[in-house]
Parts: C-alpha cells; sequence; structure tokens
C-alpha cells in the first residue's frame, strides 16, 4: 500500500526541500520504491537539491493539465535507481494546479510507488493545500524559534480539516522533525528547547536534524544529504527518522554540545 | 346597570322576569353588567355549569351582558363576557393562553484536541471546554465561560452574549488577549506574575481580575 508523505512548515526556508530530498533518499536507500514531488510551482529547488535540474523536460504541471504523460515527466536518480523526482514548474504559479488534476497524479504515482514524498511549498495557500491534500502521513518541518513554531502550529491545523483524510472523518499521521538545531545556542537560552517546541505542537518527533555545514554543502552540489555523506549528524538523523516512519524503534537522542578544554579555553579567550 | 343574582337563582330570575314584564323596555339597548358576587359567596360557590346556565338564562331575555364582576378568573373561557374586577379588566382572563417561551436551551461545547493557531471557535450559545491546548493565534468566543485543560495561548473571549458573570479558567496562563462581556485586556498590560501559572479570571465591576486558582 503505497503511502503519501506530505513535507510541510508553513513558514519559508525552514529546510522542507532539505528534509524532502533526504527523507526520500533514505528511504530509497532503504530499499523502498520512492517518488519525491515539487509541489512549489513557480519557485522550484526540489530539482537543484537532486541535482537534476539539468534533465528537466516536463513538469507537475504538464501531467496535472494532460500535456505529458507521468512516465515522461519523471526523473529517475541517477544515484539511485528506485528514486524518481517530479519536478514543479518554474514559469507557472500556484493556480495552474487543479484540484482534479493533482488527485489524479497522486492516485497514478501511487499505482508506481512505495513512497511519494510531496515537498509543499510555504504558506497556507492553493500550493500549500493541495500538497497535504492526498497525504497519509506528514512531517512538520520546525525550526527551534518562535515564528516557526507558531507557523507549524496553523499547519498542523489545516492538515487535522484541509485534507481528504481528515474530511472522511480519518486521522493523518503527523511528525515533526526539528531542524537546524544548535545545541550550544538552546543551551544559552538562544533557542527554543525540544522540549518547548514539543509541549506547544504536541505532535511526536521524528528527528533532530542538527545545524550542519554538511546540509549547505550537500544542497550545493545537488546531493540528497543521505546520500552525500551517510555518516555525517545531520544523514544519521535522517535515516534515522525514515527508519521510524517504517515502523521501527530508534531511541532518539538530543544533540549535546562536546567540547574539550582546548575548546573551553578557545571560545572564552575568543569571546 | 348591574344585575346582581342572588341565590337562589330560580327565584331571582322569576323577579326579573316580573320586572320586565313591567318595564318590558328596561334593559332595551343597555349595558349590562352580571354582578356575581353574591352567588360566589355562597357556600356551594359557583360552578361553570351554574354561570353557563345563568347567561344562557339571560341571553334567553334579550340581556347584553357586556361583562362579569366577582367570578372566580378561572371560570373563564373563550365566548364568555370579559370578567372585570372592580369594572374593570380582571387581566388574566382576556390573554388566551399563550404557549410560555421557553428559556432558550444553553448548550456547552467540548473540544477533545488542541485549538491550533489560525482556528477559531464560536460558541455563543454557551461554555467552551477545550481538553488541549489554545495555541498562539487561535481564537474562542464563547457566550458562556471556557475552560482550557491545556495552557491557553491564543486568545480568549468569554460572556460575549453580554455575560459579566461569565470566566476563563486556564491549566497554563500564557494568553495574547482576554476578554469578558465586551471588557478586553492584552498581554502587554496583564503583566507576567501569573505566566505559566493555574489561573482564574473574571469580571468585578468593569475591570478584569486574574488570580491563581488555589
Amino acid at each position: 500500500m503505497a503511502k503519501v508523505l506530505v513535507v510541510t512548515s508553513g513558514k519559508g526556508g525552514v529546510g522542507k526541500t532539505t528534509t524532502t530530498a533526504a527523507l526520500g533518499a533514505a528511504l530509497a536507500q532503504a530499499g523502498e520504491k520512492v517518488c519525491v514531488v515539487d509541489f512549489d510551482v513557480g519557485l522550484r529547488n526540489l530539482d537543484l537539491v537532486m541535482g537534476a535540474e539539468r534533465r528537466v523536460v516536463y513538469d507537475l504541471i504538464n501531467v496535472t493539465n494532460g500535456d505529458a504523460k507521468l512516465p515522461q515527466a519523471l526523473i529517475k536518480d541517477k544515484r539511485l535507481e528506485n528514486l524518481a523526482l517530479l519536478p514543479a514548474s518554474q514559469t507557472r504559479d500556484k493556480d495552474a494546479l487543479t484540484d482534479e488534476g493533482v488527485a489524479r497524479v497522486m492516485e497514478e504515482l501511487r499505482e508506481r510507488f512505495d513512497w511519494i514524498v510531496c515537498d509543499s511549498p510555504a504558506g497556507i495557500e492553493r500550493g500549500a493545500t493541495l500538497a497535504m491534500r492526498h497525504a497519509d502521513v506528514a512531517v512538520v518541518v520546525t525550526n527551534p524559534e518562535v515564528s516557526s513554531v507558531r507557523d507549524s502550529d496553523r499547519i498542523i491545523g489545516l492538515l487535522d480539516s484541509k485534507t481528504v483524510r481528515a474530511e472522511k472523518g480519518d486521522t493523518i499521521e503527523k511528525h515533526l522533525i526539528l531542524t537546524r538545531f544548535d545545541p550550544a545556542r538552546a543551551d544559552r537560552g538562544d533557542m527554543l528547547k525540544v522540549d518547548d517546541v514539543l509541549e506547544i505542537l504536541s505532535i511526536p518527533l521524528l528527528a533532530i536534524i542538527p545545524e550542519s555545514t554538511e546540509v549547505l554543502r550537500a544542497s550545493n552540489v545537488g546531493c540528497p544529504v543521505t546520500l552525500n555523506n551517510p555518516l555525517s549528524a545531520p544523514a544519521r538523523a535522517y535515516t534515522d527518522a525514515v527508519r521510524r516512519l517504517k515502523g521501527e524503534s530508534v531511541p532518539m537522542s538530543v544533540p549535546t554540545e562536546r567540547k574539550s578544554l582546548i575548546n573551553k579555553l578557545f571560545t572564552r579567550r575568543a569571546a | 346597570m348591574v344585575l346582581a343574582p342572588a341565590a337562589p337563582v330560580a327565584d331571582w330570575l322569576g323577579d326579573l322576569d316580573a320586572a320586565l314584564k313591567r318595564s318590558p323596555s328596561l334593559f332595551l339597548g343597555k349595558a349590562v353588567i352580571l354582578d356575581v358576587t353574591g352567588l360566589a359567596a355562597d357556600e356551594a360557590g359557583l360552578a361553570r355549569t351554574d354561570l353557563d346556565t345563568l347567561l344562557a338564562e339571560l341571553a334567553g331575555r334579550r340581556l347584553g351582558i357586556v361583562g362579569i364582576e366577582g367570578a372566580d378568573p378561572a371560570l373563564g373561557r373563550a365566548g364568555l363576557p370579559p370578567f372585570l374586577a372592580g369594572g374593570r379588566p380582571a387581566g388574566e382572563i382576556l390573554v388566551p393562553e399563550e404557549p410560555r417561551d421557553e428559556k432558550p436551551g444553553l448548550t456547552s461545547l467540548t473540544i477533545e484536541g488542541s485549538v491550533r493557531s489560525g482556528q477559531t471557535i464560536i460558541h455563543p450559545d454557551g461554555d467552551v471546554t477545550v481538553m488541549g491546548s489554545v495555541s498562539s493565534g487561535a481564537e474562542i468566543l464563547a457566550g458562556g465561560s471556557i475552560h482550557v485543560y491545556g495552557a491557553l495561548r491564543g486568545r480568549a473571549i468569554a460572556g460575549a452574549a453580554r455575560n459579566p458573570r461569565a470566566r476563563i479558567y486556564c491549566r497554563k496562563f500564557e494568553p495574547e488577549l482576554l476578554g469578558i462581556d465586551r471588557l478586553v485586556r492584552t498581554a502587554e498590560d496583564m503583566g507576567s506574575h501569573l505566566r505559566g501559572q493555574a489561573v482564574q479570571i473574571w469580571l468585578d465591576g468593569s475591570a478584569i481580575k486574574i488570580a491563581a486558582l488555589g
């Protein structure tokens, strides 16, 4: 039974696209047949992060409008053969997405893949609501910071009311991924603590992704972080997240600051 | 003119007939009030059937009875001349019995989970109970009181149906705005000494009062 997973957040710039690419790749690495779908029509980025920007011919809008067939638009990943990308259109806007068109494409994707990972645009408008509309599972990406948390709260409300599952009276499975978590800043009180975020949003925590240059490096070379450097801290956190999504119970650890004595002396002196 | 029958009625009717025989135009075109005080004071009292026979007898003599004085208002019914007390209408009888207005049923609304940012709960007909939290950017508007068993971080407006006795209760007090019966306070002027505590909010005259719960 195929599962549609939406990666959403409300706020922009919190790491939805990075998370979509990382989760999609990690699911594929675990042997699942995966398609990542970019819903950010007009501001597409997932193709860049996946390193497929030079192979885009048709896009999601072409398929929803019936100008192209789904297999023509799907881009197979060069590193993982069971991973595919359905890119968004860069020249159109979100109004080009139709309800029926999206429903038809999602139905078709369900027949071909085990997991469909949808990268939602920021905001709560058409693009975002259509991205979440057919989801079975939602991953809410949040930074440990008040505006991001409140926007995520808003999105959770929409997940509980505007999705097909919610309208049928079913519940949609929701998980939280806390990104850009910096243990040092959290210790100093510059960031919201993990417990504070969980208390406000009250949905289960799927992963804590530490702030890391690995994430930026991976994006810039166009490779999901879980593929680019599987042993880095963010890659391991995403891999654990996928194991939890698949029902495994993996212990969660909150990243802490590990400093040697010399390091401590250095930062003191620098300050 | 007032006719005041005396018991026994049959004798009194005989007297009336005698008087009518002497002057047939005595009651012609006159408004006649029937004063049954004398009959009602009788130990047997005045039953509805007695009154009905009496009125039938009088109607047979072409007397225009415009009102009945001194009768128990309970005897009144549609079709009878109006009942009077001291010559004035004895109110209750004239008013046809209307179904009494039921007080509008108060219903309370319970929300099992949390109210998320951007959601609004409007319930003008009674209390609202939220088992979870009310998030920042969420709004509850209730005609009655508001009970929040989680954290209150958004807006809560109680007593919106002009009910100054409505209150707001919450387990964890971090609201953005509070209102009771058109009075509103923002987080800015609440101070921070009760933040995070279990609190109740009520209206004292024209001031919103906030205090920690026991």
